[in-house]
């Protein structure tokens, strides 16, 4: 038999598969900038919920801090009591989980690639993770929390009286990206319309259809919405704190 | 002495597509045991490929729609060489069984009513076909495929059959070898079912996967069974041309159904010039007309405005295209355009899914954006293995056939959309057919054990030859063989060619007792080639034969020298078997139709083949 | 004429070497037509699995340059000239032969799933809307490249325990069926093992149908669990509308 070119060994004797992975393209850069990403907000917040100062000025609020709730006796910052809701939603959201399981805890950090293995893997099966299962339950927090953001943004707007200014301005496109967010979140697609099996059967199930298929628009983007609502969170507690301190303007447009 | 695996069923069917699963369900369904032989992984067969839809006449679009008018337009497209009775059958059984695959789960696109949606096609008098997207064929094998997996018979995968057995003149088991480790393995069987599929891989260029190789022509052909009307070979008038890695590929006829629009590279829109006379009423007199027909086609519309002349027959289209290319008025890659751009993009995606994805990722081509470049492929085998109509049952008792492999359904030129249900309709029959000879059968045929020995003979053969100095690569055969076919035996025939093609494939016959393999029996695609050359052979002279024999032009078969449709031949058909070391060909008359369904073909008889 | 560098795995059994080959580059070529070419041009007993060559039946499964994918889908044009491609088998399966690996386990699993089982009487009056998810469900080709790629079987080797994203779309194609009568939540929790998953959604990423797995079948069918076991205000709440 012809044999045109001849084969050349080059590693002998091996695996088919040994080592982390095979790819030698920028696999890496996604999990690491995510990593970056989360981190830096999370320390943000958190100094920002424990720092107790510049988050009233007015009848505008941070959302960091709204509703401001004084519980007697309480002796840490009032931020405590409220954003354990936004956070428990973002924590259990089916996004955040894919990115920090893969960004935090590497399982696995990018598809194709191995890091750990092992059997005793129980995945969101045992505790601590069976609890992403509450989900539903942040989502209906979550809802309360962006009513009252939405109420403070009316608040600010009509306080004294009815004018519209930056830190206005600000608040409401972080509560439309917020909305955005919440309602396209999964646990809220389900419970809207994906629960049915048949989506024609009487008028309320075609109702729940109608909703079923806008939040289905919405989820499609859930990542975009939950990282523009997530910069948008931080920046205008940024904003509202800059100008609390007396270091940002806050010029008024009519 | 090599050792192999024994299995014993009362029923083997060999091949997985939908004709061989839904035959092995019905034989499960009967009561007996039953062991399914699939060349492939389950669920991967040659029917997934199959896109624009399953023909039966529900009524769903239009309620004039009927078994009548379905049968009359699948004999009028086989130009009358149909047997008849297989065609009555189909048109008869197709609405129940596409109702059977909905019960058991498949999910076909639906009209505002909640029916099964049909569409149009070529040769189909009424909107007939009911479709998912254009991904019919796998919804059809993934349902059978769960249907049967629950029905607990056995399944052999990556598996290939390579003898019959016969005890006398019955069937009585069947010899073959797992792809994966090369071990043998021995069926003995009361009846077998070939479901083999085509003979694609004998032409260069065919939308038929590796699988295509005439393995159930070959295996009846040598157990004694005849093969008739096998100079009917379709080319589809539509696969791409380019890039050259997927010339071939099938793009779906359910594109020109839904609206698309052939033109050459002088943007003219040819096909109402290739229209035969006999036809062209039934198409729009003008582009307008075809417009409004589309249009209504799309909001799903009654209309009197008649269809686009790009659905003419298979036949007719692939032989205008050829011509245009052959004039130079083909496109840059030998073709010419097919363009449904001009509707929807959004819609096209949703009607046409995999033939957006088929293009935009392995042609770079945007086929909302712009045209599509088609050409004729060869896609699908008229003829094959002679069965009776009810049984399908061949001359061999116990062997049986359904889907392509099998001859007769279709006559001259098969419709769209008739493959897939003629795989239910005659899966089925077939599955009935072997269960019912099996429960008559008295005691089990026996294997002659000599028989095995030389099966493994033949099978270790390539391996011996790869010292010897004339020793052939089977790919450079395969390549030789394909090249013949096309050339001398491809879409349009003359004797001069068909001659020389039948004295290249007896030099090629010489050539396949020398081909050889390396290495270890692990996973051999060369060993397997070496056995499936055997196959291919076969179907490739029998092919040739029947086309120098037929001295006509009729459906698929075009020949150049003898342009007119004859009567006369009309009445027979061309019978291939093997006589000794050698193939007979004789010619036997047509089964005559009963009085009260030839009423339905009372006009005048025509020598135009169109 | 361009030449690739194709790397491509040779053994059996998971013992063997990569292998250096060079293969003229053509115009729309893929990696399943260079390894075509090696088996015709240098060694006919390359092994690779492969039918349609268009991306419809799922055959030729493979890893290119660590990347899960169909070889019939991987252009030759994305490399860079001269860049050395790898191809391997897919990890998560027994390897038997070159690029061929044994999948037969997820043979196994289907035949565990509660088939389709239609309301007893229906008419079969169903709408498009009602079905366009299974649709999307029922374009699975079956590569398991999903299977391959999950890193519960990949990494963790949990067969033990989750039947894959694969079965996830089958299990949702028939949960969310209009006609469907069967309750497989149970089936799903439990044997399938649902809550391996962990929603990395690299099933999604590498799915050439291009099926959405992880937010269409996956998570849905996770919230469908909640329902079911970790929603106990729901149920409360359901068991009285009930007994209304």
């Amino acid at each position: 038999m012809n044999e045109t070119k001849a084969a050349t060994a080059s590693t002998p004797g091996t695996h088919a598969h040994t080592g982390m992975t095979t790819r030698h393209d920028t696999w890496w850069l996604a999990p690491l900038l995510v990593a970056t990403g989360f981190t830096l907000f999370i320390v943000y917040a958190t100094f920002r919920a424990f720092e107790n100062n510049y988050y009233e000025i007015g009848s505008i609020i941070s959302p960091f801090y709204s509703p401001k709730i004084d519980l007697p006796g309480w002796p840490f910052s009032p931020a405590i009591l409220i954003l354990w809701m936004p956070a428990g939603f973002r924590a259990t959201c089916y996004y955040y989980r894919k990115a920090y399981y893969r960004a935090y805890f590497l399982t696995p950090p990018a598809c194709g690639v191995s890091v750990w293995g092992s059997k005793s893997y129980t995945g969101e099966r045992a505790f601590p993770f069976v609890l992403q299962n509450l989900h539903r339950y942040f989502f209906y927090l979550a809802v309360l929390v962006l009513t009252i953001l939405w109420y403070d943004v009316f608040k600010s707007m009509l306080e004294p009286s009815f004018h519209f200014d930056l830190v206005t301005l600000i608040m409401t496109v972080n509560c439309v990206l917020l909305s955005g967010y919440t309602f396209g979140c999964h646990a809220y697609r389900h419970l809207a319309g994906g629960g049915l099996n048949c989506f024609s059967t009487n008028e309320s199930t075609k109702q729940r259809f109608k909703v079923w298929e806008f939040v289905t628009k919405l989820n499609e983007h859930h990542m975009a919405w939950a990282w523009f609502s997530l910069f948008s969170v931080g920046f205008t507690d940024f904003y509202i704190r800059q100008v609390c301190a007396g270091v940002f303007p806050n010029p008024v447009f009519f | 002495m090599t050792n192999y695996e024994t299995h014993e069923h009362d029923v083997l069917v060999v091949g997985a597509g939908g004709a061989g699963l839904r035959a092995a369900i019905e034989a499960s369904a009967q009561g007996m045991n039953v062991g399914l032989v699939c060349k492939s992984l389950l669920g991967k067969a040659h029917t997934v490929m199959a896109e624009g839809g399953v023909a039966a006449a529900l009524g769903n679009v239009d309620p004039e729609d009927n078994w009548e008018v379905h049968f009359q337009d699948t004999m009028n497209g086989g130009k009358m060489m149909n047997n008849w009775r297989m065609a009555q059958l189909h048109a008869q059984e197709a609405p129940d069984r596409v109702r059977e695959l909905q019960e058991w789960g498949a999910v076909f696109d639906r009209t505002k009513k909640g029916e099964i949606l049909q569409r149009a096609f070529g040769g189909h008098k009424y909107k007939r076909l009911c479709h998912v997207g254009d991904r019919t064929g796998l919804e059809m094998i993934r349902t059978l495929q769960d249907q049967g997996v629950h029905r607990g018979f056995a399944v052999y995968m990556e598996c290939s059959i390579t003898k019959l057995f016969k005890d006398g003149d019955k069937v009585s088991g069947a010899f073959g070898y797992y792809r994966e480790d090369g071990r043998y393995v021995l069926f003995k069987a009361k009846a077998i079912v070939l479901a083999t599929g085509g003979v694609g891989k004998a032409f260069t260029v065919t939308s038929n996967s590796w699988e295509y190789t005439a393995d159930g022509q070959g295996l009846a052909y040598d157990a004694g069974a005849d093969l008739i009307d096998m100079e009917f070979v379709q080319f589809h008038p539509t696969g791409m041309v380019w890039p050259p890695g997927v010339r071939g590929i099938l793009v779906t006829e359910g594109v020109r159904g839904e609206g698309g629009i052939l033109t050459n590279k002088e943007g003219k829109r040819f096909m109402r010039d290739y229209l035969p006379e006999s036809t062209k009423d039934q198409f729009s007199a003008d582009d307008e007309e075809s417009k409004r027909w589309v249009d209504a086609a799309i909001a799903g519309v009654k209309t009197n405005d008649r269809r686009p002349p790009e659905l003419s027959t298979r036949d007719n289209v692939a032989r205008a295209i050829y011509q245009e290319v052959k004039a130079g008025r083909g496109s840059p890659h030998g073709g010419v355009f097919l363009d449904i751009s001009y509707q929807d993009a959004a819609r096209v995606r949703k009607k046409l899914p995999s033939m957006y994805h088929q293009f935009k990722d392995l042609a770079d081509v945007d086929i909302t954006a712009g045209p599509m470049e088609v050409g004729p492929t060869m896609h699908y085998i008229m003829g094959g293995i002679r069965v009776d109509a009810d049984t399908q049952m061949s001359r061999v008792p116990g062997l049986f056939a359904a889907g392509e492999c099998s001859g007769g359904m279709h006559g001259a030129n098969r419709l769209g959309g008739n493959s897939l249900s003629d795989l239910i309709v005659f899966g089925r029959l077939a599955g009935l057919g072997a269960a019912e000879y099996v429960k008559k059968l008295g005691s089990a045929p026996a294997i002659d054990n000599k028989d095995v020995d030389s099966a493994i003979e033949e099978m270790e053969e390539p391996f011996k030859r790869a010292a010897n100095a004339d020793a052939k690569n089977p790919y450079d055969v395969q390549k030789t063989l394909n090249q013949v076919m096309s050339t001398y035996v491809g879409i349009f025939r003359n004797k001069e060619d068909l001659e020389t093609g039948i004295a290249k494939l007896q030099e090629l016959k010489e050539d396949v007792k020398k081909v050889c393999t390396k290495g270890s029996k692990v996973y051999n695609p060369g060993w397997h080639m070496c056995r499936d050359l055997k196959n291919m052979l076969i179907a490739s002279e029998a092919i040739a034969r029947s086309a120098l024999s037929r001295e006509e032009s009729r459906g698929a078969h075009s020949r150049t020298d003898f342009e007119q449709l004859s009567p006369e031949l009309g009445k027979f058909n061309t019978a291939i078997s093997k006589d000794g070391d050698s193939m007979k060909l004789e010619k036997t008359p047509c089964p005559e139709m009963p009085e009260e369904l030839k009423k339905f073909f009372v006009k005048k008889e025509t020598t135009h083949n169109g | 004429m361009a030449e690739a560098n194709l790397k491509v795995f040779r053994g059996e059994k998971d013992s063997g070497t990569f292998e250096n080959y060079k293969v003229p580059i053509e115009e729309g070529m893929v990696v399943l037509d260079a390894i075509h070419w090696i088996q015709q041009n240098i060694d006919p007993s390359i092994a690779v699995r492969w039918n349609c060559k268009a991306a419809k039946c799922g055959s030729c499964s493979a890893e290119v340059n660590g990347r899960p994918q169909l070889l019939c889908k991987s252009r030759m044009d994305k490399f860079e000239p001269g860049e050395e491609i790898t191809v391997q088998p897919i990890k998560t399966f027994p390897h038997v032969k070159d690029l061929v690996a044994d999948v037969s386990w997820n043979y196994e699993v289907n035949k565990k799933i509660v088939p389709f089982t239609p309301k007893p009487g229906h008419n079969w009056v169903v709408y498009q809307e009602d079905i366009e998810r299974v649709q999307e469900f029922r374009k699975c080709i079956e590569c398991f490249l999903c299977q391959n790629v999950c890193h519960v079987l990949r990494d963790h080797n949990r067969k033990d325990g989750f039947y894959g994203p694969r079965f996830m779309v089958r299990l949702a194609g028939l949960e969310m069926h209009p006609v469907d009568d069967a309750n497989r939540l149970k089936m799903v929790k439990e044997d399938a093992g649902v809550g391996f998953c962990n929603i990395t959604k690299c099933c999604t990423e590498v799915c050439p149908e291009d099926i959405h797995i992880t937010d269409n079948a996956i998570i849905p069918l996770k919230e469908r669990v909640v329902d079911e076991f970790y929603d106990p205000i729901a149920k409360f709440f359901k068991t009285v509308f009930k007994a209304k």
